[in-house]
């Protein structure tokens, strides 16, 4: 596509990223490893699960650079390949992928250990933007995601107190860091924006995926209570 | 790749696999003495039959308390639904009998002691409860019969095993009436009037007796039906939305395929429109959400996301509209969003992009709207002619309601317009701590 992003980060990277892909519709497997094998030439996709128990095997073995997780699966789902490989490979980077809607489901894979959040309507060459983001350390934001965000951590009224500043409140840099990438903007169209840096920009949004995975503000969101997901 | 049969992943641990170890209390169907009970008892806690019975026996010594607990078990307990053979070997038949006879001895021992309540229940209530036995018992076979045959007939007659399960429950009956009548006669000394009413009274409570086992079936039967009932209008709400929207998009789908405009236009149209089915604040999904909580179809949320989907569908491109927070409308909201809507048009038509981005929030003081792409661009002080929309319908249109609107474009590098609403109301009128972003969805 011509008017994608050009966001790549600074330093390329000379081995390609290897990639498992987890998600249980073969179809859609199979459309994101042409897409990524034949555009992106610093990809490779070295493996794919459509199970829960498939995919946690199949990473131990391979041990991949990044997965790419669909929330949605029977027996699970992501969450639940996070639950049993996050504490074993710590060094795997894991990044959600969904056409789910609901923001319980997007925060609920988020706090179990995923850097990122995009949907499958992603071109291929910015989904390989996210990959290499998220393997070189980075979160990885789409715009529905930091909305979600700003909402959990939102002051509105009848909001419970923060319990820890320290986790429980963004500082007013972080909100505007996410607002701009809630309206679409990329990092280094922030940076220029905010006149800072695209690496400080990076550590921002770092902390606000910090944030959002260790703060209890997500269990004080109504959304997440209603569903009871905590 | 050869199969090998070791080869591929074993299963998926069954979460529920422990509840195998104690089958539920239920009373057996095969290899029974009277109606299963206390085989049932003993499957469940998994000791012997033997234990039970004499268990039941001793109790019956105690105001006849083994009876009463064997009866109701009888009529709560629902017989097993999975034919296991067991097999009543004649010893153990004949030490159930025993067992049996030690009951009733133990009753009358306790009787002649001068226990009145069990004098009642081995006298003539003995009498009645083996009556009302024989016919549950036929009852018992009579429900067996139903499930092996599959049939489904409702509640069937009381006899519906043939001429000699009919003559069993008349002779049962015949018990139940006869003990129920003694009992009467025996224990009190009446007027005739109070005498009729009695017998009245005792008549229904025989037929009441007798008819346990099909109001407890009945009942059941009733609650099965009804579940069945939701479940399968679930099922056929579902089928019947899936054909409604997808299947019909699908087909148009393929008859138009040699125009890709078009069909990226049905295929958005129909995300968004399953989406909101799913994910809505209305929606299928979320059917399990509080109750009470307004859903805020009229608010402010819904009306970008609707303004957003008409753009989408009337210009072939993508919005993805943003939302954080939630209001109602009011005039200057209104406003906002035809205003915002225009933006959207407008970049549709001039920024030759496929995507544009619009973000809203609600602060408590003020509503901003960002719509962004990433097109050609402009120079907004050489505002060519057909410009005239945003300057009239976008920036008029804010100026009336005390909003304002701030353009950022050049060359090349995109448009953004920042459209920005005070609300000065309080915030008790906004609907709740409604949490809500979504993207893409709602008509």
């Amino acid at each position: 596509m011509t008017d994608t992003p050009d966001e790549t980060p600074g330093a390329p990277v000379p081995a390609p990223i290897r990639v498992f892909l987890v998600d249980d519709h073969g179809l859609f497997r199979s459309g994101v490893r042409a897409e990524l094998d034949r555009h992106v030439p610093d990809v490779t996709v070295v493996g794919e699960a459509g199970s829960v128990d498939e995919a946690v095997a199949a990473i131990r073995h391979l041990r991949p650079d990044v997965v790419l997780l669909d929330v949605h699966m029977p027996d699970g789902g992501g969450a639940e390949v996070l639950r049993q490989l996050r504490p074993e490979l710590p060094d795997v980077v894991f990044l959600a992928l969904s056409v789910s809607d609901a923001a319980e489901d997007v925060i609920a894979v988020i706090r179990a250990g995923a850097r990122g959040y995009v949907t499958k309507t992603i071109s291929g060459s910015e989904l390989a933007d996210a990959v290499r983001r998220v393997r070189s350390g980075d979160a990885v934001f789409s715009p529905r995601l930091a909305g979600f965000v700003l909402d959990v951590f939102s002051e509105r009224p009848g909001a419970a107190p923060p319990g820890d500043p320290e986790l429980d409140l963004l500082t007013r840099r972080e909100r505007d860091v996410l607002r701009l990438l809630a309206r679409g903007y990329a990092y280094k169209e922030i940076a220029g924006e905010l006149f800072i840096s695209v690496k400080t920009v990076e550590t921002h949004v770092s902390s606000v995926l910090r944030k959002t995975q260790l703060s209890n503000r997500y269990e004080l969101s109504r959304w997440a209570s209603d569903r009871r997901l905590v | 790749m050869t199969t090998v049969p070791e080869a591929t992943p074993p299963p998926a641990p069954q979460p529920s696999a422990p509840a195998a170890g104690t089958p539920p209390l239920a009373r057996r169907r095969s290899g029974r003495f009277l109606a299963g009970v206390a085989g049932g008892v003993a499957d469940h806690l998994g000791v012997n039959v033997l234990w039970v019975r004499t268990a039941f026996v001793l109790l019956t010594g105690v105001s006849g308390a083994g009876v009463l607990a064997y009866g109701l078990l009888w009529i709560f307990l629902q017989q097993e639904q999975t034919d296991v053979v067991r097999p009543l070997r004649r010893a153990e038949r004949q030490q159930a009998m025993g067992l049996a006879a030690l009951g009733i001895g133990a009753g009358l021992a306790a009787a002649a002691v001068g226990n009145t309540v069990v004098g009642w229940v081995v006298g003539p209530l003995g009498v009645a409860a083996v009556g009302a036995a024989v016919v549950w018992r036929e009852a018992d076979e009579t429900q067996r019969r139903r499930w092996t045959a599959g049939a489904r007939s409702g509640v069937t007659g009381i006899a519906g095993g043939g001429r000699t399960a009919l003559l069993r429950v008349i002779a049962g009956a015949v018990f139940v009436a006869s003990g129920i009548g003694v009992f009467l006669i025996g224990n009190l000394d009446l007027s005739q009037v109070q005498f009729g009413l009695l017998a009245v009274f005792a008549t229904l409570l025989g037929v009441g007796v007798l008819t346990v086992p099909w109001w407890v079936r009945l009942m059941r039967e009733l609650g099965e039906e009804r579940r069945e009932r939701i479940v399968e209008a679930e099922r056929a709400e579902i089928a019947a939305h899936l054909h409604d929207s997808v299947l019909q998009t699908l087909a148009l789908i393929q008859r138009q395929s040699d125009q890709p405009r078009e069909v990226l236009r049905l295929a958005r149209g129909q995300e968004r429109e399953l989406r909101h089915w799913l994910y809505g604040p209305t929606g299928y999904g979320r059917s399990a959400r509080a109750s009470g909580e307004p859903t805020l179809d009229s608010g402010l949320a819904a009306a970008i996301t609707a303004a957003a989907a008409e753009v989408e569908d009337t210009y072939a491109i993508n919005v993805r509209p943003v939302v954080v927070g939630d209001r109602r409308l009011d005039d200057g909201l209104r406003a906002l969003v035809l205003a915002a809507r225009e933006a959207m048009v407008n970049a549709a038509k001039h920024a030759k992009v496929d995507e544009v981005s619009a973000y809203v929030e609600v602060e408590p003081s003020e509503v901003h709207v960002f719509v962004r792409d990433r097109g050609v661009g402009f120079d907004p002080d050489a505002v060519p002619d057909d410009r005239h929309g945003l300057a009239d319908s976008v920036h008029g249109r804010m100026r009336r309601h005390g909003g304002a609107v701030r353009l950022r474009s050049a060359p090349g590098e995109g448009t953004e317009v920042h459209l920005s609403m005070p609300v000065d109301e309080p915030a008790d009128t906004e609907p709740g701590p409604e949490a809500r972003a979504q993207e893409e969805a709602t008509p």
